[in-house]
């Protein structure tokens, strides 16, 4: 890709500045959106461009957007999720403080494609900088009269909010943030009901990814088959790719969707730190099944993941090296979904809190052999069974640790402590 | 009732509630409002709030108590938030909380006894292609932690303190 379109500020300094956006073509994606496009138009773009959610579950936002009711007497929402939270992803963040434009420009577009005259960006509360940047931009497109009311002179209307979030994981699930919206315990609905007829205040409501939404100005700009032509067709589009752990040069990269992930971590993140060999690669951020070296040459689309039973996920790409403890690792997941379930279904939250324990007993030296298959019992009782996917977000990770290194975890067992450290356990240190 | 906003939060708290069709859904941004004017959210100021938005004290205590960043108790005036998530581990938080620990003389969970420190562990901040990382109060993250930089913060916090 010549120039980039989501970490442009790499490119264009300065450019979550109004006039420095405007300067380099900024708002004239919604502008011919607005003026030349009817939002039926738009939506059947953003359809044929085969945009996914970058939020993680890769639904096709076109398709999303037109499963809202025509005609309702009700208003409608939209949600943008700024609440990234998944551990291993930090991509909506640089596009919150960075391009901040691009953002609220896809949210103009999207608002005009389904009607929706209010928006809501939920940002996580630990992202108070974020949310500055945000209030500023925003500010700076209401004066300019790309907000507020008569946009472009169409009679189109659009107020747009931030709303912090305060630490909890589940309000980035979608019915979680919704609830969390409305001044509420961030409790997940059963759905169906989906967002899409009874959403935020009941009203129909989209709910989409930062990342996601600043792809289309894009798709609008340059038209669908642009998108679709960058990347794999049924999985298109620019992609950030975050990288942390164990590699030279860890950050964000901004390729084409589709990348191998071998290519990503030697040749874009600069292969593993001090030349030491790769050990296992969670590929899109913690909630997925965990990969062995042997799986890298996967590409990094929604289809060619699942074709290795893995997910793209967030592409937060978490590396681990030869001298990083299995057990550690897979306690530090499983701690955090223990902490982050909402507590609502007994299999979530009594199945995180057993696999955390039995976990830190393992680490501690006091693991008993039969706890293995225990601990994949029970993360296959939390999977199909609860209100949200937290659970199986927990057990994925689960049981690909415990089969992929099962070697591992036995070992644990029989030394009575962790086999990669000469002495003692591996508890509070580092994994 | 002892506790109430000043004219200018009271003013931001009234524009807050015309973002939305629902005084509920005011509930959090007022969280913050309160929690940044009186420093944390005490009974006293949850029932004022409840006052405010026509809710039940027990309703906005339920709520409260559901979101890890407002605090219930007083917190130091300095509260170091240290991610232990996984890929701040990898390369190296647990030093860093060590570092912590043993200059500020406290473990995870507590406060200094003159109140300026607090040391809390935390999930991922969103920030893991610069880890280790930490966040100061509800504001500024530390990023690229190494044990020099982290000692070096807390003594320059503890001039300003
Ligand atoms: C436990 C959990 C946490 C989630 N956290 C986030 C998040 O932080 N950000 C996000 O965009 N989507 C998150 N999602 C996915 C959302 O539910 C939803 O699918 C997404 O926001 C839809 O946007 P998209 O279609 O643009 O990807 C999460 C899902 C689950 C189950
Ligand atoms: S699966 Fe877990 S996080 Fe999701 S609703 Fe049930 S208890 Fe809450
Ligand atoms: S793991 Fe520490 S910031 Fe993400």
């Amino acid at each position: 890709m010549a120039e980039r379109v989501l970490l442009r500020h790499l490119d264009v300094p300065d450019i979550h500045k109004l006039d420095v956006y405007l300067a380099h073509g900024g708002y004239a994606a919604a502008r011919k959106a607005l003026t030349t496009l009817t939002p039926e138009q738009v939506t059947e773009q953003v359809k044929a461009s085969n945009l996914r959610g970058r939020g993680g579950a890769g639904f096709v936002a076109g398709m999303k957007w037109g499963f809202l009711p025509k005609d309702s007497p009700k208003p409608v929402y939209l949600c943008c999720n700024a609440d990234e939270s998944e551990p291993g992803t930090f991509k909506d963040r640089a596009i919150i403080e960075w391009n901040t434009h691009i953002l609220l420009e896809g949210i103009l577009i999207t608002a005009y494609a389904i009607k929706c005259h209010t928006a809501y960006i939920y940002i996580r509360g630990e992202f108070a900088f974020g949310a500055r940047r945000l209030h500023e931009a925003i500010a700076e497109a209401y004066k300019a009269g790309f907000l507020g009311k008569n946009i472009f002179g169409t009679g189109f209307d659009l107020d747009v909010y931030v709303h912090r979030g305060a630490g909890a994981y589940i309000c980035g699930e979608e019915t979680g943030l919704i609830e969390s919206l409305e001044g509420k315990r961030a409790y997940p609905r059963i759905k169906p009901p989906f967002p899409a007829t009874y959403g935020l205040f009941g009203c129909p409501t989209i709910v989409n990814n930062v990342e996601t939404l600043a792809c289309v100005p894009s798709i609008i700009a340059n038209g669908p088959e642009w998108f679709k032509s960058i990347g794999p067709e049924g999985s298109p589009g620019p992609k950030i790719y975050c990288v942390s752990g164990h590699v030279e040069k860890p950050g964000l990269y901004e390729l084409p969707m589709g990348m191998p992930l071998r290519t990503v971590i030697y040749d874009y993140a600069g292969g593993i730190r001090g030349g030491k060999k790769l050990k296992a690669v969670m590929p899109g951020g913690s909630s997925f099944p965990v990969l062995t070296p042997d799986e890298i040459d996967v590409h990094m689309d929604f289809d060619s993941m699942r074709k290795i039973n893995a997910f793209l996920g967030t592409a937060g790409i978490i590396v681990m090296d030869e001298d990083t403890c299995m057990v550690r690792a897979l306690e530090i997941i499983d701690r955090f979904y223990h902490h982050e379930s909402c507590g609502q279904c007994s299999p979530c939250r009594e199945g995180t809190g057993w696999l955390h324990k039995l976990l830190l007993r393992l680490e501690e030296g006091n693991g008993r052999p039969e706890d293995i298959d225990l601990m994949d019992r029970i993360a296959g009782n939390m999977m199909g069974n609860t209100v949200c996917v937290l659970a199986d977000a927990a057990a994925m990770p689960t049981q690909s640790f415990l089969s992929k290194f099962r070697d591992e975890f036995v070992a644990h067992v029989t030394l009575g402590r962790c086999p990669l450290k000469k002495n003692g356990t591996g508890h509070r240190q580092a994994a | 009732m002892a506790v109430q906003f000043s004219q200018e939060t009271y003013r931001q708290f009234e524009e807050v509630l015309t973002h939305y069709p629902t005084k509920r859904a005011a509930l959090l941004p007022t969280f913050w409002l309160a929690q940044e004017e009186f420093g944390y959210l005490s009974p006293e100021v949850m029932e004022y709030i409840a006052q405010l938005l026509d809710l039940s004290p027990a309703y906005v205590a339920a709520v409260a108590s559901f979101y890890t960043m407002f605090d219930k108790e007083p917190k130091g005036k300095f509260h170091l938030q240290v991610c232990t998530n996984l890929s701040c581990t990898l390369v190296g938080a647990q030093q860093i909380v060590e570092c912590l620990e043993q200059k500020l003389g406290i473990k995870l969970g507590e406060t200094t006894p003159d109140g300026k420190f607090s040391l809390s562990e935390v999930e991922c901040l969103g920030s893991c292609g610069t880890a280790p990382v930490l966040q100061l109060n509800t504001g500024d993250y530390y990023e690229n932690l190494t044990p020099e930089r982290v000692t070096q913060l807390v003594e320059e916090l503890a001039k300003q303190a």
